[in-house]
């Protein structure tokens, strides 16, 4: 299925594992897990492995990221200004956690480390939207911006309930 | 030779050594967690650290090679403090359930604590919380009591050669589980509980049964009867402070009879009855043209290792079910006709050294009309704890014999619980089978011993079989390998995943004594030695159930009885 990314490198070399996986994701933009049982086979490592340096480095997601990408700022300055709030306000408006997509796929979080705005500390950015001095109590506005197209789902939902 | 000094010892030690071992050497004990003997040292968990003059830092004495004058304090204040804090950190985020841990008392972590003198929480925070993997027949994994020391990711990626766990994750998220954390039973994992054997804690278990065995001997109805594996009678001893290797059938048959079966039988009966199988099998192998080498099938390790890795072998492996199996498939269907019980009456434990056997016993294959052939499946570790529970004093127990006819069984059956032993036992057999004459020398020395890969060379009257002994699943990709290209020399192969084979199978006593698989191997040779009949075809109850029940191996009924069919799962598991 990956054929053209292998050919670039030789089989069952374990060097190879850390660059396939970036590949990978470049290509689809996480880590899918028939992906990662292709490359565990091709460069003879278990599995086990494979996901254990996966789930190591942050750079890799073994989930799709959401339609909106929401980074919160846990570098110095913006931990000192309180950010674990905001990022614990974040996390709980939308019920996931850091590294997680929602259900309906619109929201990922990540945190990230500095992002070179620390003088409106504390930070997070939407795709490519900044927010800066962020207070807790603003987080659910700001998503509320990003929760997308509401007509279309309600036309699904009142079509299911006509059914009904 | 390189002379140090170890706490003001003076002590020559060879070169390369590390101060571990040079210290061990004149009796100086030093902690370890994440050292394995044998393993290329990981230097993971400092417990092991000592002063050395000269280093600025502590070391950490399990990686740290030995050196012409040197001079090592592993007794220092200031050692005592960095392993004592290391040990607080390992308990702050640890469940202190040691009032109800199955490993109360055979512990590490709750060695080291005493040792260290913990009295008091000095550090408290938040302690890592993880579900507890129940998805196994076998066995248990609970992350929370994990200290990630990593010797179960060693030996099942460097001994085993499985990987089915590994560390994923980072920091205080870390955590030693499957691909996904799905369940073992979904994952690679062969259930071979070699990992149990090494964890410090109760974070690798088997999953217990004790409780539905005991429940069917309260249960009137259920006539319970138990069987015994020969590695069992090879290792009960060292629970109760017998001399390793001690041979303890006697009083083991005691114990069970008190335990309140109806009637104790050897599963060494049952080996005799694969080898009469297994020999005919291989013979109408060779016979027929059938695919060469015939793989042996007594452990379900192998059997799932192959399904889930090799499902093209296949057809290689013998079709015979597993002596414990075919004891239990015996007592459904014979013993319980000729003594008049309903098959779904009987309810038939087998006492094993090995996890995989519980999963085994659950397999659909495994059964008579809808009656499985073994019900459950208790470890060495649980019989010794069902011994204490019920109120046995072991060591004083008197001696006795198995019953019969079930429990009649020659020293080739002895020798089934250790690597090498299942193919010498179908060696004396088939040399018989193939010449009408006994065999004279009954010992095959080179396939005896704890090497990876054994070999032997066997004329049998002009036929010429070259055998192999695989001695841990770690060793078997290659031989695997070789017959996928060809290259394969050998007729028969004997594989068991255990190093040593059953005597050291996942369900046996946990402590870490080195010598232990080597005297628990000379027990069973011994058993072999001092038996009257050392070969299986001399089994006189076994002549007894093939005159009157199967007629011949590998008839008709036999095959109904007491062979089986193997599974695909590559298929299930990689889609
Ligand atoms: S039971 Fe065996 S295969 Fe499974 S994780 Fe443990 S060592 Fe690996
Ligand atoms: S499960 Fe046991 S052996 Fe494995 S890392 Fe954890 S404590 Fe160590
Ligand atoms: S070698 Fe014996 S104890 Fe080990 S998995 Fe196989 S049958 Fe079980
Ligand atoms: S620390 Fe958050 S932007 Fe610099
Ligand atoms: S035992 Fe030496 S570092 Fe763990």
């Amino acid at each position: 299925m990956h054929s053209q990314i292998f050919q670039d490198y030789p089989p069952k070399d374990k060097s190879s594992l850390i660059p396939l996986l970036q590949d990978v994701q470049n290509i689809y933009g996480y880590l899918p897990e028939d992906a990662l049982q292709e490359i565990a086979d091709y460069v003879g490592l278990p599995l086990s492995r494979v996901y254990g340096v996966a789930t190591f480095y942050n750079q890799f997601r073994l989930i799709p990221l959401g339609e909106n990408v929401i980074k919160v700022c846990r570098g110095t300055a913006c931990h000192v200004k309180n950010s674990s709030n905001v990022l614990y306000a974040v996390e709980s408006a939308l019920n996931i956690k850091a590294g997680q997509t929602s259900r309906d796929k619109k929201f990922s979080i990540e945190v990230v480390n500095c992002i070179g705005a620390c003088s409106i500390a504390p930070v997070i950015t939407i795709n490519d939207e900044y927010f800066g001095r962020l207070t807790v109590k603003e987080i659910p506005t700001i998503l509320k911006k990003f929760t997308g197209s509401p007509k279309p789902k309600q036309a699904e939902s009142t079509t299911e309930k006509n059914l009904v | 030779m390189v002379q140090l000094t170890i706490n003001n010892i003076k002590v020559n030690a060879e070169e390369g050594m590390t101060i571990l071992d040079a210290a061990k050497s004149v009796g100086i004990s030093v902690p370890t967690l994440c050292h394995l003997k044998d393993l290329i040292p990981t230097g993971a968990c400092r417990i092991c650290s000592v002063e050395v003059e000269g280093q600025r830092g502590l070391v950490p004495s399990c990686a740290f090679p030995i050196y012409e004058g040197m001079v090592v304090d592993t007794n220092s204040p200031r050692v005592r403090r960095a392993r004592k804090t290391i040990v607080e950190l390992l308990v702050e985020n640890h469940p202190q359930d040691c009032l109800i841990c199955v490993r109360n008392k055979n512990c590490e972590l709750q060695d080291l604590s005493e040792k260290y003198g913990l009295r008091e929480h000095r550090f408290v925070g938040e302690t890592k919380d993880h579900a507890i993997d129940i998805s196994s027949a076998s066995m248990e994994r609970d992350p929370a009591k994990c200290i990630l020391c990593g010797r179960c990711v060693r030996v099942c990626h460097e001994i085993q050669k499985v990987g089915a766990i590994d560390f994923t994750n980072r920091g205080f998220a870390s955590i030693v589980t499957t691909p996904y954390n799905k369940g073992l039973n979904i994952s690679d994992c062969i259930l071979c509980g070699q990992c149990i054997l090494v964890c410090p804690t109760a974070a690798l278990r088997e999953k217990s049964t004790l409780k539905e065995v005991s429940n069917a001997l309260r249960d009137k109805s259920k006539y319970v009867i138990v069987q015994v594996a020969p590695a069992v009678r090879a290792s009960l001893g060292e629970e109760y402070h017998f001399p390793l290797g001690t041979d303890v059938t006697g009083q083991l048959v005691t114990g069970l009879r008190r335990l309140g079966f109806k009637k104790v039988f050897d599963t060494n009966f049952a080996a005799d009855l694969t080898i009469m199988e297994e020999a005919a099998e291989l013979i109408s192998r060779i016979k027929n043209n059938a695919p060469l080498p015939m793989f042996t099938s007594c452990c379900p390790g192998w059997i799932k290792f192959a399904e889930s890795n090799y499902p093209e072998i296949l057809p290689y492996l013998s079709s015979c079910k597993s002596p414990h199996e075919m004891e239990g498939a015996v007592l459904k269907t014979y013993y319980a006709k000729k003594m008049g019980i309903n098959p779904k009456d009987i309810f038939v434990v087998s006492i094993m050294p090995c996890t995989v056997k519980k999963y085994e016993s659950n397999r659909a294959e495994l059964s008579e009309e809808t009656h499985p052939d073994v019900d459950a499946v208790l470890t060495t570790r649980e019989l010794v704890r069902f011994f204490k529970m019920v109120g046995i004093d072991f060591e004083g127990l008197p001696q006795d014999t198995f019953d019969n006819p079930l429990g009649e069984s020659t020293g080739a059956a002895a020798i089934f619980g250790t690597s090498g032993g299942v193919m010498e036992a179908a060696l004396r057999t088939a040399y018989y089978k193939m010449t009408g004459k006994d065999l004279e020398h009954l010992e095959f020395e080179s396939i005896r011993g704890l090497d990876g890969l054994k070999e032997a060379v066997v004329n049998i009257d002009g036929t010429v079989l070259n055998i192999a002994v695989v001695n841990g699943i770690g060793n078997v990709r290659q031989v695997i390998d070789d017959i996928k290209e060809n290259k394969s020399k050998y007729q028969f192969i004997e594989v068991m995943a255990c190093p040593g084979g059953c005597i050291n199978g996942g369900g046996q006593p946990i402590h870490q004594i080195p010598e232990k698989v080597v005297k628990r191997m000379k027990a069973l040779y011994q058993i072999d030695m001092e038996m009257k009949s050392r070969r299986s075809y001399e089994n006189e109850s076994i002549k007894a159930l093939y005159k009157e029940y199967f007629i011949e191996p590998n008839s008709h009924k036999a095959h109904d009885i007491l062979h089986t069919d193997y599974v695909n799962r590559k298929k299930t598991l990689k889609n």
